[in-house]
């Protein structure tokens, strides 16, 4: 057992009973009764309490022992919505069956770190979820013990029924609930040994599934309520364009339309959050009664655009500088890549310089040297952008898709001029996030819209709206040099990577730390373009540009690209260069060999193509195998086998379908999906000419195999996305003879890439 | 405006609305029937996919107008206690993650069996690669749709 201090004080207990009102909350529960109403018969079966007993802010005990655990943080799809209460139930002894999940509201007094990104939700909620469910069991036990009038160490808990050892005594949780609402919260608990643990590591299924697959409303968009309008904004067209002028009349006189005007989401004067991105500050808003008339109404709107010279003052610069001479600081993709290969790489700073990279250069018996290039990309979730909020003069009520709820909430605050207390943040489930829901600008513009309207007010972006809004995963360029002696021995290493407008470069990662010899730079180029956190940041690309390179280096020294990475991760770990190393060589080891073994490495594949990668990044290792084919120059990938390392799997089959996910939209990215621009406009605005992977071309079997290893739990929202493209491209050089440097891959796979692009 | 009598889900509506109202937004504002999701609006992700006597359409590109008269079935329709063969396959299987594109997954999915109850591996990816899932969910869709012909046929 581990004890730990609790840190579930009187505050945030105090504060749901005041909520609660009196220590008791009085047998109604809206959602659970739906549920149970709506649901199938094993639901049917769970009878609702007539009392529930609150013992802390992440859970509640009803008198007949069914138990509703808060799930905390944002459900973008990761599934954190069953694994964290998952994690509450293993600590308290529940039966799972009993278990009612329900999204907790935005509490930080109560929970911490509400916030879906990084991977983060299970590492770093892992102990205070254990410590939840903890306290409860404390409680609940302690009051048996009184009530039994035994000691609480002869006591022993299964599935919510507490026995006494000694006696034939036992009590339910929901018989003794009310008393341990009544008790102090303990200031220290025990929390179980792993290998005692009977939820944790047991496959549980997704508990939104049921609705899900029956169509009940759950996302953000679903929201409907009595008098609520449907707002849509109008962007400029293009980046670094504002708004000159507007004619509503028009539009205004449309069927259904209540209103149309202009709005700026964020006032200069504002202090802005991190969260705060938004390309297009000032927006046309068109009001009315339904989607389709505010719709309609959009197209008869007359709208002046200008160049925003403020803002293309600098770009025009930084073309000049590419030798644009009719640069007009509006970008477009060819301007880019002129940025990206040129430009960027001369500003590059020194980030990391181990040894004497230069003299190992200078004296190398030869030197290889290979770029790689990435596009903009659009998150293009599923759900697009929207957001419900009811503004009145003293409180606001916010539900809808948002990563960062407390960030919003300070921001929905300064913006509104309302205090924190006044404002109700609520999360639904989210059509996808993979980032672009922690720039919460669109809760913004719903929020000033409704305080405009004074009415309840759903905004909803189109999907043009949100492919065209920015906020994109940036375009990024990685240049790679090796040096070899005469023997074929690696003496040196070189990086220089950047970006426009942000650089991928980790510079403590694999392979520094592995040769003796290591530099690193990196440069960023300025971009009126717009860009946030996509599904792994920055890995995203410098994974599989690493993994090509490491691929093309193995097979230039004449060795196995599995042993070659094995053979620096031994040098890591043994005798590792500098300090700063940010990775375990030892982890990153075991799933390449996991990897070997599952995938049969060492066998003969054809007529498949194989290629490996491996990364880590969010905490957690990956290692693929990608087995292709190609048919009429479209790759067919036949399996993936991947090898992951997140220390303890929370529920198995969720984490494979995550794992799955990361893979097939690792690879659809990398081999067909790109944001384009000319003059500022974004070029692919929906489905019909933005690339996303379809059903024909994901792989045919993904097999995941996880390391036992027992260590707390991480992520796996992301680390499986990086690495797969590496493999994807070192598989394509197997089954075409040529390497890929630039995605989206199926360009020079079918011959459409400009020459110039090509290493 | 103007009244269409569409039936849905086996029920009549009277629908008032502009003729030109794509189905998607009639079921999602008129009617509150929210499971069948907006994605695209141009027919490409089929998240809106609904039965249209039967058949799979995108339910974003058919005009109210011209649903007046059909049977339409939404995913909300497809079983009375949501336990249709291909939603039952969904939940053992437990293909969402994000979710949002699944009723419009089943929805073809359903179509597919309907008129093909044993199709091939690549008979399941050409039907299905009118539905984007972004979260990438499609090997289980498969799995899915697999057991739920199984199930049909067994």
């Amino acid at each position: 057992m581990n004890k730990v201090k609790t840190g579930i004080g009187r505050r945030s207990f105090i504060k749901n009973v005041a909520v609660a009102g009196g220590g008791l909350i009085i047998g109604f529960n809206w959602l659970a009764c739906q549920r149970a109403a709506e649901e199938g018969s094993e639901e049917m079966a769970m009878q609702m309490p007539d009392e529930w007993f609150e013992l802390n802010g992440y859970l509640k005990v009803g008198d007949n022992g069914v138990v509703t655990i808060y799930s905390p943080n944002p459900e973008i799809g990761q599934n954190v919505k069953t694994s964290m209460p998952m994690i509450v139930a293993e600590e308290l002894d529940v039966d799972w069956n009993n278990v009612i999940v329900e999204q907790a509201p935005l509490n930080t007094d109560i929970f911490t770190r509400q916030l879906a990104g990084g991977s983060q939700s299970i590492r770093q909620g892992w102990q205070s979820l254990r410590t939840a469910g903890a306290t409860a069991r404390q409680m609940l036990l302690t009051a048996a013990a009184s009530e039994m009038d035994v000691p609480v160490s002869e006591l022993s808990v299964e599935k919510g029924i507490i026995k006494h050892a000694g006696s034939d005594k036992s009590v339910s949780y929901g018989e003794i609930a009310k008393a341990a609402a009544k008790l102090e919260v303990p200031q220290e608990v025990e929390l179980k040994n792993k290998a005692d643990f009977k939820i944790i590591g047991t496959s549980r299924r997704n508990v939104d599934a049921k609705k899900i697959v029956t169509g009940q409303p759950l996302f953000g968009l679903d929201t409907y309520r009595d008098g609520m309008l449907t707002a849509m904004v109008v962007q400029p067209p293009a980046f670094g364009m504002v708004l000159k002028s507007l004619d509503a009349e028009a539009a205004k006189d449309m069927p259904g339309i209540t209103d149309v005007f202009t709005i700026s989401t964020y006032p200069e004067d504002m202090e802005k959050e991190w969260s705060d991105v938004a390309a297009f500050n000032n927006l046309v808003v068109v009001v009315g009664e339904s989607t389709w008339q505010v719709m309609q109404a959009r197209k008869k709107l007359n709208i002046e655009w200008d160049l925003n010279a403020e803002l293309t003052k600098e770009i025009e610069i930084l073309e000049k500088s590419a030798g644009m001479e009719d640069a007009t600081g509006l970008e477009s993709t060819e301007i880019h890549t002129r940025l990206l290969t040129e430009v960027g790489p001369r500003k590059a700073e020194v980030v990391r310089k181990d040894g004497d990279p230069e003299k190992a250069f200078k004296n190398a018996a030869k030197v290889i040297e290979r770029s790689y290039t990435c596009p903009f990309l659009a998150h293009n979730c599923m759900e697009p952008m929207n957001f419900f909020a009811d503004v009145r003069k003293d409180k606001a009520e916010l539900f809808g898709p948002i990563q960062t709820p407390e960030f919003a909430e300070n921001s929905i605050s300064k913006r509104l001029g309302l205090a924190p207390e006044q404002i109700d943040i609520q999360m639904s489930r989210m059509g996808g996030g993979f980032g672009r829901r922690l720039y919460g600008h669109f809760l913004i513009e719903a929020a000033v819209i409704s305080q405009k309207m004074g009415k309840p007010v759903k905004l909803v972006y189109t999907r043009e709206d949100d492919m065209t809004n920015g906020v994109y995963r940036p375009a990024y360029h990685a240049q790679y040099r090796a040096a070899l002696d005469a023997n074929n021995n690696l003496v040196a290493f070189h990086v220089k990577a950047g970006g426009i407008p942000e650089s991928p470069l980790f510079a403590n990662r694999f392979p520094a730390g592995a040769i003796d010899n290591y530099l690193a730079e990196s440069w960023t180029v300025d971009s009126n373009i717009t860009f946030g956190a996509f599904r792994a940041p920055r890995s995203n690309f410098i994974a599989g540009a690493e993994n090509s390179f490491l691929d093309e280096l193995a097979e230039e020294m004449g060795k196995d690209p599995i042993q070659f990475r094995l053979d620096m991760l031994k040098r890591a770990e043994t005798n590792p260069v500098g300090e700063e190393n940010d990775y375990d060589p030892s982890r990153y080891a075991g799933v390449l060999k996991l990897v070997r073994d599952e995938a049969s490495w060492e066998k003969e594949q054809s007529p498949v193509s194989r290629g490996v990668s491996a990364y880590y990044c969010h905490n957690t290792y990956v290692a693929q195998v990608l087995d292709m084919s190609l048919k009429n120059n479209q790759p067919i990938i036949e399996k993936v086998t991947c090898a992951v390392d997140c220390g303890i799997v929370v529920n198995p089959d969720a984490a494979k379908n995550m794992v799955e996910g990361g893979t097939i939209d690792g690879i659809g990215h990398a081999l067909y999906s790109e944001m384009t621009f000319e003059d500022g406009v974004p070029l692919k605005s929906n489905f019909h000419n933005y690339r996303l992977i379809r059903h024909q071309e994901a792989p045919k079997k993904i097999d995941t195999h996880f390391v036992k290893n027992g260590i707390d739990p991480t992520g796996l929202g992301e680390p499986p996305f990086p690495p797969v493209q590496g493999a994807l491209a070192n598989a394509l050089y197997k089954a075409t003879g040529r390497r890929f440097y630039n995605q989206p891959f199926i360009k020079e796979l079918q011959n459409e890439v400009p020459t110039e692009l090509k290493t | 405006m103007a009244e269409f009598n569409v039936n849905i889900n086996g029920k009549d509506f009277d629908i008032d609305a502009d003729p030109t109202t794509p189905l998607l937004w009639v079921l999602r504002d008129h009617l509150k029937l929210v499971g069948t999701k907006y994605g695209c609006g141009i027919a490409q992700c089929g998240a809106c996919t609904v039965h249209f006597n039967g058949a799979a359409v995108r339910s974003c590109q058919l005009p109210i107008s011209a649903a007046a008269g059909a049977k339409i079935t939404t995913i909300e329709g497809l079983s009375e206690h949501g336990d249709h063969p291909v939603q039952q396959a969904w939940l053992e299987v437990d293909v969402p993650q994000c979710g949002y594109c699944q009723a419009g997954q089943i929805m073809s999915a359903s179509a597919l069996l309907n008129q093909n109850p044993s199709p091939s591996d690549e008979e399941i990816e050409n039907a299905m690669s009118g539905n984007i899932c972004r979260c990438g969910t499609y090997v289980r869709i498969k799995e899915a749709i697999k057991k739920a012909a199984n199930t049909q046929l067994s």
